[in-house]
């Protein structure tokens, strides 16, 4: 005797995705793509910088994705920059315009872009961490007027796996924006920085009372510029990280993104070092 | 609330009734050990059982459940699906009434899973006391968890010939009043009540050599024992632990499509921690790489996690784990052993 129910309005579920719509998709790399998406009725995502979505392809399964796009931009949009790595992620990118996909979110606590303002920004991205800093490197250049300088440090392993191009390019002749970018191994056509993003961090000179840092890349990188960040003196309650896990559910139940008693994707993903600095599993 | 009696005799009319109505669960024999299963014959029924293989949330947290229904042919349509039949939960120990209400406050806690809650919603819970030890791993009374005071909609206490109810809710009122052919206690059967509750007590003995409310505390200062590196050394990683846990509740999430490609289910089921994949995403992270960073995370979401996030312990003292551990890691000897290294 198995009665099934489906659930009505009041009670739905949380783990249901709703349908969005695929309206562009833009090879960036070999491996990454930008992909626009629009909710039904081209309602706003509502999202902070540094959250992230669930999506979904119905048959392949679901994955956490950082969002791209920063708020102020959104217009009824909001993009995902996508590494083709998983099974998800590898079916995204064999996708159309028109395509429609699932969508649950937005998860998690992003970058607390109130508290930053009156304050210098510095960021720091590494390779695809570039993805979730964008949302908030925009949102900032939006409302360039509330902060102090702009200073942003990007490192990728080559110069073929530089993200965003066109944005970079507009950031750096910006007059209001400090941009420094590296690779590890140049080509035949670089003549930019080579060597790891922390040696990007000589060429800056900061106040570090009055700067906050944001930070996202592969684990290995945080060590490192987490090294930097507080040589450099920027008090540990000013710098924040975005961490990656297998956020599988969202919402803080599955067990999955746990770091010691925190949630990734609920506690996270963006955490404050200060928060995070004892626990062993953070970093 | 009021107190009853029925005898026994009148149990087995009574959930064959019930189960016109309910699908009516309880514990049956299985081999030498008993499994909670739903009833056929009520002379299966095994209300003087020890202790359950797999604790009773498995009717609230399905080792596999549907929770939406989908079809990718044409405009795509998404269902939710929740797979709730009204059940009744027969034969509860107090330690899984108390496993029940850590995953009740887990599910309620925080974004409501709909899934866990309305099936939780739809489940009468009748719980039975226990009046001696189910065998040398239980640390119930340690954990205080050998009574309890709220958790069910009726509660059994074996009187001998007859079977004390009390009332914990108007469900387990309404139950009762339907089904039932109970009487008022008498005086002489609550005295008999007050004695045979005496007289447990000492029948079970403390195992942890602390008092549980320190255990939080204790683990929060445990973090960096060796005795991790130890455990891990003989641990399997089998995952045995978590699968016989009242109050473990991690989750995975799949798809699975029909030949014709088209239609499919979204679905959950158990996972462990304590498999190496748990933490792993793609790209080849792991995040929890080694085996005895994973067995420490069991441990600390057991101890202290859970307390400081749920409130209450993720620990009921059940013993499951212990028993069914192929290596003989025990929470009393490692809560033990932790203290003993503090102090």
């Amino acid at each position: 005797m198995t009665q099934s129910t489906v659930a009505t309005a009041q009670e739905e579920s949380v783990y249901r995705p709703v349908m969005a719509r695929l309206l562009k998709v833009e090879p960036m790399t070999e491996l990454e793509k930008l992909f626009t998406l629009e909710l039904p009725g081209g309602r706003s995502l509502g999202n902070e910088p540094g959250q992230f979505v669930e999506v979904s392809l119905f048959g392949i399964g679901e994955a956490p994705i950082s969002i791209s796009s920063s708020p102020s931009r959104s217009n009824g949009t909001f993009e995902l920059c996508v590494r083709s790595v998983g099974d998800v992620t590898r079916t995204m990118h064999g996708m159309e315009p028109g395509a429609l996909l699932g969508v649950r979110g937005p998860f998690g606590h992003g970058f607390p872009i109130e508290k930053m303002k009156g304050k210098d920004i510095l960021f720091a991205a590494g390779g695809l961490g570039l993805a979730p800093l964008r949302s908030l490197i925009n949102e900032a250049l939006d409302q360039r007027g509330f902060f102090g300088r702009v200073i942003i440090l990007y490192g990728t392993k080559q110069p073929s796996e530089i993200l965003f191009e066109d944005e970079l390019r507009q950031w750096a002749d910006r007059e209001d924006v400090e941009f420094h970018m590296t690779v590890d191994r140049g080509d035949e056509t670089w003549t930019g920085n080579v060597g790891v993003i922390t040696t990007l961090f000589p060429q800056i000179t900061i106040n570090p009372r009055n700067t906050v840092a944001a930070t996202c890349g592969p684990p290995i990188m945080y060590r490192f510029v987490l090294m930097e960040l507080l040589g450099k003196g920027i008090p540990e309650t000013q710098i924040y990280l975005s961490l990656e896990r297998r956020m599988k559910c969202g919402v803080g139940k599955c067990g999955h993104c746990q770091i010691n008693d925190l949630y990734c994707c609920q506690d996270g993903p963006v955490f404050r070092y200060a928060d995070i600095k004892g626990l062993e599993e953070a970093l | 609330m009021s107190l009853w009696v029925i005898d026994k005799q009148a149990i087995a009319p009574l959930v064959t009734k019930m189960m016109n109505d309910y699908r009516v669960v309880g514990p049956l024999a299985k081999g030498v050990k008993f499994a909670f299963g739903e009833i056929e014959d009520v002379a299966d029924l095994r209300l003087d059982y020890d202790t359950s293989i797999l604790p009773p949330k498995k009717y609230l947290q399905p080792q596999e459940e549907r929770m939406m229904t989908f079809t990718r042919s044409g405009k795509p349509v998404v269902e939710t699906v929740i797979d709730a039949p009204p059940t009744i939960i027969l034969g509860v120990h107090t330690c899984d009434l108390q496993g029940m209400h850590v995953l009740d406050e887990a599910f309620s806690q925080g974004f409501p899973d709909a899934h866990y809650l309305r099936r939780r919603e739809r489940t009468l819970l009748v719980g039975i006391e226990c009046l001696k030890p189910c065998d040398e791993h239980s640390f119930c009374k340690s954990m205080g968890t050998l009574t309890v005071s709220n958790g069910y909609d009726l509660h059994l206490t074996d009187l001998g010939d007859a079977y004390a109810v009390d009332v914990g809710t108007e469900q387990g009122a309404a139950l009762l009043n339907r089904y039932g052919n109970a009487d008022n206690a008498t005086e002489i059967e609550m005295q008999h009540l007050n004695k045979v509750l005496a007289a447990k007590w000492p029948r079970f003995p403390y195992k942890l050599e602390f008092d549980a409310g320190e255990l939080s505390s204790l683990m929060s200062q445990a973090y960096d024992s060796p005795l991790w590196d130890q455990l891990a050394e003989i641990c399997l990683a089998c995952g045995q632990c978590t699968l016989v846990c009242p109050t473990c509740f991690c989750f995975n999430v799949y798809d699975e499509v029909e030949l014709n490609l088209q239609d499919g289910e979204r679905r959950r089921r158990w996972d462990s921690c304590q498999l190496d994949e748990f933490a792993s995403v793609a790209g080849d992270e792991n995040f929890r790489e080694r085996q005895a960073a994973r067995l420490r995370h069991r441990f600390m979401r057991k101890g202290r996690y859970l307390h400081e996030k749920y409130g209450e312990l993720g620990c009921t003292g059940c013993g499951r784990c212990a028993r069914s551990c192929l290596v003989d890691i025990s929470p009393v000897d490692v809560f033990n052993d932790l203290h003993g290294a503090r102090v």
